[in-house]
Formats: C-alpha cells, sequence, structure tokens
C-alpha cells in the first residue's frame, strides 16, 4: 500500500454476487471498506455464508453513476404505451414450442 | 499416570489439536457485538465457526478413538484446566485489534502449515479433518495477513500498535513448534506431524508478510511453554472454561 487512507470513515463497496457459473453476477448489498481487498474479503465474509456464490464483484459506490428518481416520468414512461416493442405479435409455430 | 500406547496418544493428539480450534474460536466469539464494524464482526465470527467446527469433529474423533464413548461435550465441557492442551498463544486475551490480528496471523500461518501436512496424515480421519481444516485456515491467512500489512503499512499509530502486538505475542510463538511425547510416539507411523519441520516455512511465511507490512520480525528468540506439553497455562486461562464451561457444570447434562 503506498497511499495511507486519512479519512475517517470507509468507502461504500456494491457488492455483486455470482450464484453458479453460468448465472450473472447480481447485486446483494453493499460493505464498508478501505479498499477493494478488504470490500472482497468481506464482502465474501458478510454474504456468502450460506454459499450464496461462487464469484464477487466488488465496485466502488461512488463509480456507479445512477439515474434520479425524480427522472423517473421522463425517462420510463414514455416505453409504457409501445406495446409494439414486445414480440408478442407472432404466432409461434406449435414445433418451436415455449419460448 | 497412566503410560503412554497408542490408543491413548491418538486420543490425547486429536484432542490437542481440537483445543486449540476451541480455544481460539473461543477468543474470536468474544469479539461478537464489539468489533470495530460490522464487516469485521462478520468475519471474525466465521473465523471462529470454522475453528470451534475443527474441534467439533477432533473431538468428536478422539471420542471415537478413545473406545469409551466420550462425545465432543465432554471434552469441550467437562475437562479441567489441566486437561486442555492448546497453544499458548491461542488463549493469551484478545487485547486490542492489532493483538486480535497478530495472533490470527501467527496462529493461521502455522495452521495452514500444520493441516496441509495434517491432510498427509496415514490415519484417514485425521487427513480427512486436516484437508477440510486447511481451506478455512488459509483463508484465514489471507483476511488476517491482509489486516496486518494495511495495520503495520498504515498510520503512524496503527504501525507501532502494530509492532507492539508483535513484540507482545513473539514469545507465544516458540511453542508451536514443540513435540510432545503422543506426538514423537505417533510420528513413528506416519499419524502426526513433525512440527518441528514447519518452522522455516513458518518463519519465512510470517518475514514475507511483516515485510511487506513494514514491521520487523523480533530477534528475541525467548519462548514460553507448558500448556502443549504439561497442561501449565496463562493466568488468563481459567476464566475461558469458566465462562464456556458455565452452563455444562451448572446443569450437568443439559442439552439444547
Amino acid at each position: 500500500m503506498t497511499k495511507q487512507t486519512t479519512e475517517k470513515e470507509w468507502p461504500l463497496w456494491e457488492v455483486f454476487i455470482r450464484s453458479k457459473a453460468g448465472l450473472d453476477h447480481k447485486h446483494c448489498g453493499s460493505v464498508h471498506a478501505s479498499d477493494a481487498e478488504i470490500a472482497l474479503e468481506s464482502a465474501r465474509d458478510v454474504y456468502t455464508r450460506r454459499s450464496e456464490g461462487i464469484s464477487i464483484w466488488v465496485v466502488p459506490s461512488n463509480a456507479i453513476t445512477a439515474s434520479k428518481p425524480e427522472d423517473k416520468e421522463s425517462l420510463f414512461e414514455p416505453a409504457d404505451d409501445k406495446i409494439y416493442r414486445h414480440p408478442t405479435f407472432y404466432d409461434i409455430p406449435k414445433g418451436a414450442g415455449k419460448m | 499416570m497412566t503410560e503412554l500406547n497408542k490408543v491413548n496418544a491418538l486420543v490425547q493428539y486429536a484432542a490437542q489439536i481440537g483445543d486449540n480450534g476451541l480455544i481460539i474460536g473461543h477468543r474470536m466469539s468474544e469479539w461478537c457485538f464489539r468489533a470495530p464494524s460490522i464487516e469485521m464482526e462478520m468475519a471474525l465470527m466465521n473465523c471462529a465457526l470454522d475453528l470451534i467446527g475443527q474441534a467439533r469433529e477432533l473431538y468428536t474423533y478422539a471420542g471415537e478413538a478413545g473406545g469409551e464413548g466420550k462425545k465432543e461435550d465432554d471434552f469441550a465441557y467437562l475437562r479441567d484446566e489441566q486437561d486442555f492442551r492448546n497453544l499458548l498463544l491461542a488463549e493469551v486475551p484478545n487485547g486490542d485489534w492489532g493483538d486480535t490480528i497478530v495472533r490470527l496471523f501467527f496462529m493461521s500461518a502455522y495452521n495452514k502449515l500444520f493441516f496441509t501436512e495434517l491432510a498427509k496424515s496415514t490415519d484417514a480421519e485425521l487427513a480427512a479433518i486436516g484437508a477440510k481444516s486447511l481451506k478455512e485456515v488459509t483463508y484465514h491467512l489471507r483476511f488476517s495477513s491482509e489486516w496486518l500489512i494495511r495495520l503495520g503499512d498504515g498510520t503512524e499509530e496503527s504501525h507501532r500498535r502494530a509492532q507492539k502486538s508483535i513484540d507482545d505475542l513473539w514469545a507465544y510463538t516458540g511453542e508451536l513448534f514443540t513435540m510432545t511425547d503422543a506426538e514423537n510416539l505417533l510420528l513413528e507411523d506416519g499419524i502426526s506431524v513433525d512440527v518441528t519441520a514447519l518452522k522455516a516455512d513458518w518463519d519465512e511465511l510470517v518475514s514475507q508478510i511483516l515485510d511487506q507490512a513494514t514491521l520487523s520480525v523480533p530477534t528475541n528468540n525467548w519462548a514460553q511453554s507448558g500448556s502443549k506439553s504439561d497442561g501449565r497455562h496463562t493466568e488468563y486461562f481459567g476464566y475461558i472454561i469458566t465462562d464456556m464451561q458455565y452452563l455444562q457444570r451448572r446443569y450437568p447434562g443439559c442439552e439444547w
């Protein structure tokens, strides 16, 4: 470690866990830690105690850019009446089975 | 005292390794509700549960090997102070966070080397316990090493206090590499681990991490011993078993 941590509070990290091979990493919570390595260990200790995972990602919370709740209407509501964007107008041939 | 034979030596051996796990596991558990953060609390409780789990398996096996129908609880709750043969390093008080990390680090470095060898034991049960425990202590070593590096190479205060923890606990590390008569007897059949042979690797492992942590390895090699060989404990030990055994002594046979 070359850089000394002088802040009083440890930074926040978001934790993503892959539960088994082939599945995506899913956000499951956050931990406070001085740096990435400790964050990874803390994530292991806090979130995988009951065999929840086979792989962990930790990401500095401040590296995430999030949409604002107040922008909800302009961002998401315009999609509500575009039902043609769902591929529900096709007849599925019987032989294709369940999609 | 009964003469040492291969049966009671095996019982003593399994119980003694179990004593280490139980006592250091109990010490770790004392951090419950007292750790600096919830993350650290979870980390220490995980370690504690691993170590107490190891003790349970070893006590159960000691009971089976003895053939007297003893169960794990007989070993944990119904023996007296002198019957416990854990390493002194396992029983010294937690102290501050630095002391706790340094103790866990010294012990985990030893455990990693020890269980690597125990996994090769000619005794199938001990070998299986060794292989399972190895995975657990490998994480304990990683956790405590990373913390020690940050304490040593952290602030001026954390460096000073971590170095003090190392200097204070150093005298208890010599006992890690001593052999009991039971261990020597079982070594003839490849059952026990020759812990004297682990010393060089332990020194190497420890100095590597201390170096990264900008901490120094103490040069005073005077070693405190007596627990592993004869059950002579530190003054702190009685309080541990008083606390741990209270329920079973107060309500004999109690189960829950």
